[in-house]
């Protein structure tokens, strides 16, 4: 592999097992190399993406907006302005002379067509040079049209995605605290960190609700602006996801101290782990809670195990990668792969921290490769070197691996369906082995003689097929 | 009539995209190509996975990935880091520098460090084989992914294209076709006993086959070799009538080296094939190969089979300009009724060319109006009573929203599968064509009767 490894980017690759662990992560990407990330516009935009009921306006070329119009799975119960792209698609005069004047009324039409809640204003990188007063401007129409308007700084250069989440973090924070919170359960928690893809957060929501719990704000996925607005009034933030919303819950808990506690929906164990330990949380309150959830748990798996046996049987001893956005991600889906009998033999992500990476390492087995922000060359250089069954991944990663001829599954956040909760990890198994047991890998020309996924002998590569294809 | 009741400050759902995809796309027609981006991260990972969704197939783009500092000092050192680290690593034959606009802001001298950067890492080149190193400018803010492909074969024409003693391969411009179309004028020109170069070519770099190792460069594209023999090739044909040779590849050629340019409709339904293959006939004095004359009946016979299924079907047609041009075109010797023929794109001469190709078949001439978007397309489009929608997945909404059928052409297809095979162009591609919307209006017209027939 080392061919494929540029050597500035050595130590953001360890391979667990050969030295001590010190992997480098939180850097730039390299230019030239690749990478796999995206800007800090598009971490914002992701992150404010599910607020069904705001107006999003993307001040900048037209690109920036074009490249997130309904980007997301993430579902609306109502409104759905979300789903629309908006742009100030600034042009060359609008470098020249400034983008405010345009932008402001782009905001007052938008506004007048659409009565959103409130409105988000994404600044892109040109707009961070030509210095545009976002500011000012969002000021102005808030005045004018009595709805909040929230600059969103979110200039693509200005960091990674990492950056970008921490600019939407800002920009909801904003819209809480102003929203009357008399009516608020002291039973009641903001779920922070799921965005509703194919409906995952109205999942997780009813077993919460069946728990005897309220909640307030989902954050963001079926986001409303008014949910964030009393967002304050919750006793506890339920953060899910590493980095994105994670900073939301630190402004809050550091502004009306509202504790927040870290889970994952992903799998079943940290499915069942979460519920815990939010119940844990009230036991106080509500002494019955905890059996209450251990009740729900119980239900849950005594559906899914039997129907995951058919999954595991036929998975059990295959290989998996995964690189993903966050790293909290991957730790879920590390366990979700365990519990069917796999093995993940690379892990990564984009933007993972060092205390992520140290968690993951520590969760990995031997062997098993850790990398951060990675990019094609490397990626199917392991893919090739490591024997991947089903790698999971992002829409940008699923040609590497099926032009390799390895299997793959859609973690990101354009898929379709649930992997959340208790469904999701049998959705998840479903969909590994849909794509691990497929018969077509059998006519793909891998190189690979010693493992050939879906085939049950031990398959050799006919010479027909490696003469055919050049190897 | 040629603009909606009212326009509109912002852009809603856009009809276009940025011109860097466009170069982009452009260069990976090129073999042994890598399309760089000067600019930061996120544009290229946003033009890729929009790409990707399309094709299926891996699109690497590398990046600047210019940060902060970088957007104030200038971004000079990380572009010749990233070119090193793209030479180094893809072994590549031309890397294609399209900058954004970002760059283009700051006013960075992409020219002058692309210069510097052949004096400061002469070695590296030299053991690389040279690699050859285009830049184009794209700044989004003026013109779509369409200029942006246009600007960016002529570029690479014009930093590597030398005259030299004439050859007797033609050069061809199809524009932005998709895989399937390039391969099948590969086979036209084949068929014609002719040699040309179709410049890009993405039939292979776009649509490649399962590997065995993965390609850190998808083979295909356009050689070198003959983009530099252009210079001395004895004809271009371009096609798209909304074109202006001032800023094409073609152009360039015909300008500079005195190369005849044929100005051609992009292929698309009969009469703008027919112009297509009358001129390879002329070029290569030989007659439309049987084989070809053969599909043509067939596709009149076609016409006539489904004449009455398409008469009067009320479409609007929107996308590319030259795509749409080529589409209305089609459509009106079918006798649908297009009522309104719409492109973000912005180049001034899409009525008339809707008009040249179109004045004497249709009755009442479509209403056509460029840089829109799709709010402004359905603003207009509901007060015409549409029966069909034709274009680009991005459309899709509407269709749903009048539940009117929807006919996928063009770029992007994000919504169904096999984008990158939908043939448009000649004889075969109308045919294709005309089955799918002929198709289209049956299925509409079974699912909404209570019968149910069989037969249609
Ligand atoms: S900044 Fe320009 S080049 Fe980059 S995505 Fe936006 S419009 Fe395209
Ligand atoms: S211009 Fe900046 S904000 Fe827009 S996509 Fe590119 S990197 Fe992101």
């Amino acid at each position: 592999m080392s061919a494929t490894v540029f050597d500035e980017r050595r130590n953001q690759i360890h391979r667990k097992g050969d030295t001590p662990f010190d992997l480098a992560c939180d850097k730039d990407s390299l230019a030239g190399a690749v990478s796999q990330r995206a800007c800090v516009f598009c971490g914002s935009r992701v992150v404010l993406y599910p607020i069904a009921d705001a107006l999003h306006l993307v001040h900048g070329p037209i690109g920036c907006a074009a490249y997130t119009w309904d980007i997301r799975g993430a579902l609306s119960s109502g409104p759905e302005l979300h789903r629309l792209s908006f742009s100030t698609d600034l042009r060359e005069r609008d470098i020249i002379f400034g983008g405010e004047d345009k932008l402001y009324r782009a905001l007052i039409e938008l506004i007048d067509r659409h009565a959103p809640q409130a409105a988000f204003v994404y600044s892109t990188c040109i707009v961070g040079i030509i210095g545009d007063d976002l500011e000012g401007v969002s000021r102005r129409v808030e005045k004018e049209k009595g709805i909040p308007v929230i600059p969103v700084q979110s200039e693509g250069f200005k960091g990674n995605k990492r950056a970008g989440y921490h600019a939407a973090c800002r920009a909801m924070f904003r819209l809480t605290g102003s929203g009357g919170t008399s009516a608020i359960s002291a039973k009641s928690i903001n779920i922070l960190g799921d965005f509703n893809l194919a409906g995952e957060l109205w999942i997780i929501r009813r077993y919460y609700e069946r728990m005897g719990i309220e909640v307030v704000a989902n954050v963001t996925g079926d986001g409303r602006v008014a949910d964030l607005q009393r967002a304050h009034g919750a006793a506890l933030n339920v953060v899910q996801c590493s980095g994105s919303t994670m900073d939301l819950a630190k402004m809050m808990q550091a502004e009306y101290g509202t504790p927040f506690l870290r889970v994952s929906y992903f799998g079943v164990e940290d499915m069942a782990e979460s519920l815990y330990t939010v119940a844990r949380f009230f036991e106080d309150l509500d002494p019955e809670i905890v059996s209450r959830t251990r009740e729900l748990v119980k239900e849950e798996l005594e559906s899914l195990y039997p129907e995951l046996e058919k999954y595991r049987s036929a998975l059990a001893g295959k290989k998996a990668a995964i690189y993903v956005g966050g790293a909290f991600k991957a730790f879920s889906l590390i366990k979700a792969f365990r519990l069917v009998g796999m093995d993940v033999v690379l892990v990564g992500s984009q933007t993972g921290t060092k205390e992520d990476y140290q968690e993951l390492y520590e969760i990995t087995d031997r062997g098993t490769v850790i990398v951060d922000d990675t990019n094609p060359l490397e990626l199917s250089s392991f893919l090739q070197d490591r024997h991947v069954d089903v790698f999971v991944g992002g829409v940008k990663e699923r040609p590497i691996a099926y032009k390799l001829g390895v299997g793959f599954c859609d973690h990101n956040h354009e898929r379709k369906t649930v992997l959340a909760g208790f469904q999701g990890m049998l959705n998840f198994a479903k969909e590994v082995h849909s794509s691990v047991m497929s018969p077509v890998w059998r006519f793909v020309p891998r190189h690979t003689t010693n493992s050939t996924p879906g085939s049950e002998e031990p398959a050799s590569v006919p010479e027909r097929l490696t003469a055919a294809g050049g190897a | 009539m040629g603009k909606p009741a009212k326009s509109y400050v912002s852009t809603t759902n856009a009809c276009k995209l940025c011109k860097p995809l466009g170069a982009c796309l452009a260069f990976k027609g090129i073999e042994g190509a890598v399309p760089y981006l000067h600019g930061s991260q996120g544009c290229a990972t946003y033009m890729r996975r929009y790409i990707i969704s399309h094709f299926r197939e891996p699109m690497d783009i590398a990046s600047s990935s210019l940060g902060e500092k970088h957007a104030i000092y200038g971004g000079g050192p990380n572009l010749k880091l990233g070119l090193k680290n793209v030479i180094t690593k893809y072994d590549c034959r031309l890397v294609g520098i399209a900058t954004t606009c970002l760059t283009e802001t700051i006013g960075d001298d992409t020219p002058m460090y692309l210069n510097e950067f052949r004096r400061e890492f002469k070695d590296l080149l030299d053991s690389h084989d040279s690699p050859e190193l285009v830049s184009v400018s794209t700044p989004s803010y003026s013109g779509t992914h369409m200029e942006g492909f246009h600007e960016a074969l002529r570029a690479v024409v014009d930093q590597i294209s030398r005259s030299g003693p004439r050859h007797s391969r033609i050069t061809i411009m199809p524009g932005f076709v998709s895989p399937a179309d390039t391969r099948y004028l590969k086979e036209i020109i084949g068929d014609f006993g002719m040699s040309a170069t179709i410049f890009p070519d993405i039939s292979t770099s776009l649509d490649g086959v399962a590997a065995v190792v993965y390609e850190k460069l998808a083979s295909g594209g356009v050689p070198l070799s003959e983009i530099r023999e252009m210079g001395a090739s004895p004809a271009s044909l371009e096609f798209g009538r909304t074109l202006d040779k001032a800023h094409t590849a073609a152009g360039l050629l015909e300008n500079d080296y005195h190369i005849p340019c044929y100005s051609l409709g992009t292929p698309v339904g009969l009469r703008e094939t027919d112009r297509f293959f009358e001129t390879l006939s002329s070029l290569s004095h030989s007659p439309i190969p049987e084989k070809h004359e053969m599909e043509r009946g067939r596709l009149i016979d076609a016409y006539v089979d489904a004449h009455k299924y398409s008469f009067g079907v009320r479409a609007v047609v929107y996308g590319e300009e030259d795509l749409v041009v080529g589409l209305t075109s089609f459509l009106a010797e079918i006798g649908v009724k297009v009522v309104l023929c719409a492109s973000g794109g912005e180049s001034g001469r899409l009525k008339e060319a809707v008009g040249s190709v179109t004045t004497d078949l249709l009755s009442e001439p479509p209403i056509v109006v460029e840089g829109v978007d799709f709010h402004e397309i359905a603003e207009i489009a509901e007060r015409l009573h549409p029966d069909i929608l034709i274009g680009n997945s991005k459309g899709y909404h509407l269709a749903r929203r009048w539940g009117v059928p929807f006919v996928r052409v063009g770029f992007p297809i994000h919504d169904r599968f096999g984008g990158q095979r939908i043939l448009h162009l000649g004889y075969r591609g109308a045919q294709s064509l005309l089955d799918g919307i002929v198709n289209a209006v049956i299925e509409t017209r079974q699912e909404a009767s209570d019968i149910g027939y069989t037969y249609y």
